[in-house]
């Protein structure tokens, strides 16, 4: 099957769980798991959480866009935002590595994504934002029991 | 799905049952709320029952991550309890096992810190 769908919102914190159960919803048609609903709404979790609170720095005037795509069983999912961009995307990779310790983060926003994904593509520039993409392809047993 | 935090002092014991989703927009609340009870005094140790948590992200681990370095400041443990799977992943993926105990019921819990419940 194929379908898309992309939304705005605001760089407000309340709009998290909004981003989690948007996608969730729009990837109910694959069938997928109780662990790969788990893997997408937490790796929306943390991306969403990211523009908000290093893109933008808290600022809710700020906008973040969340687009899907779904072909055949891949599901790509895009989170963009139009913040102050990530000086060192290596140095942000690393686990346990976080701009804003003073935050109490825990620094495994990235590492969690590329676990639970089966690829992740970030580009920033600085003063212009982050676009992060992930992918991850459903019903992989299933295939390869049908071959 | 908002998050629900229920706390309760038992002897030197604090327990805290998290119902809901624990992600960057509640951890706030749960970092003050939590730290208000640990500043309070009386308390050494804290068990946290993850049973009817349904949903947590890293934001979660920084609280968890955050509270335990006060416990152990206080010469406490920290343990979570009836932990479900989806979270489970996301403790295993930090490390946070290896510092933080875990036992499959409250009663469990508490014992291993010797309240009788």
């Amino acid at each position: 099957m194929n379908n898309h769908m992309k939304v705005e919102m605001a760089a407000k914190s309340e709009n998290e769980s909004f981003a989690r159960v948007v996608v969730a919803s729009f990837i109910s048609p694959l069938d997928p798991t109780m662990d790969e609903l788990t893997e997408i709404k937490t790796v929306i979790s943390e991306a969403v959480t990211n523009a908000i609170i290093h893109g933008y720095e808290d600022d809710d005037d700020g906008v973040v866009v969340l687009a899907c795509s779904i072909s055949n069983d891949d599901v790509t999912i895009m989170i963009q935002d139009y913040g102050r961009g990530i000086d060192n995307v290596q140095e942000a990779m690393e686990p346990m590595y976080t701009s804003k310790p003073e935050l109490e983060r825990s620094g495994m926003g990235f590492t969690i994504m590329e676990n639970f994904m089966d690829q992740i593509d970030i580009h920033s520039s600085a003063g212009a934002g982050t676009t992060v993409t992930l992918v991850k392809r459903f019903n992989q047993n299933q295939q390869q029991i049908a071959k | 799905m908002s998050l629900v935090s229920h706390f309760e002092q038992k002897e030197h014991v604090l327990l805290i049952r998290l119902v809901g989703e624990l992600d960057h927009h509640e951890a706030g609340t749960l970092k003050v709320d939590w730290e208000h009870y640990l500043n309070a005094g009386g308390i050494q140790h804290v068990i946290v029952n993850l049973e009817d948590l349904t949903f947590m992200d890293s934001s979660g681990l920084g609280v968890f991550l955050g509270r335990y370095k006060q416990v152990k400041a206080l010469g406490g443990e920290m343990v979570v309890c009836a932990i479900q799977k989806p979270v489970k992943r996301l403790f295993e993926l930090s490390g946070l096992f290896k510092v933080i105990q875990t036992e499959a019921t409250e009663i469990d819990a508490l014992s291993r810190l010797g309240v009788a419940s």
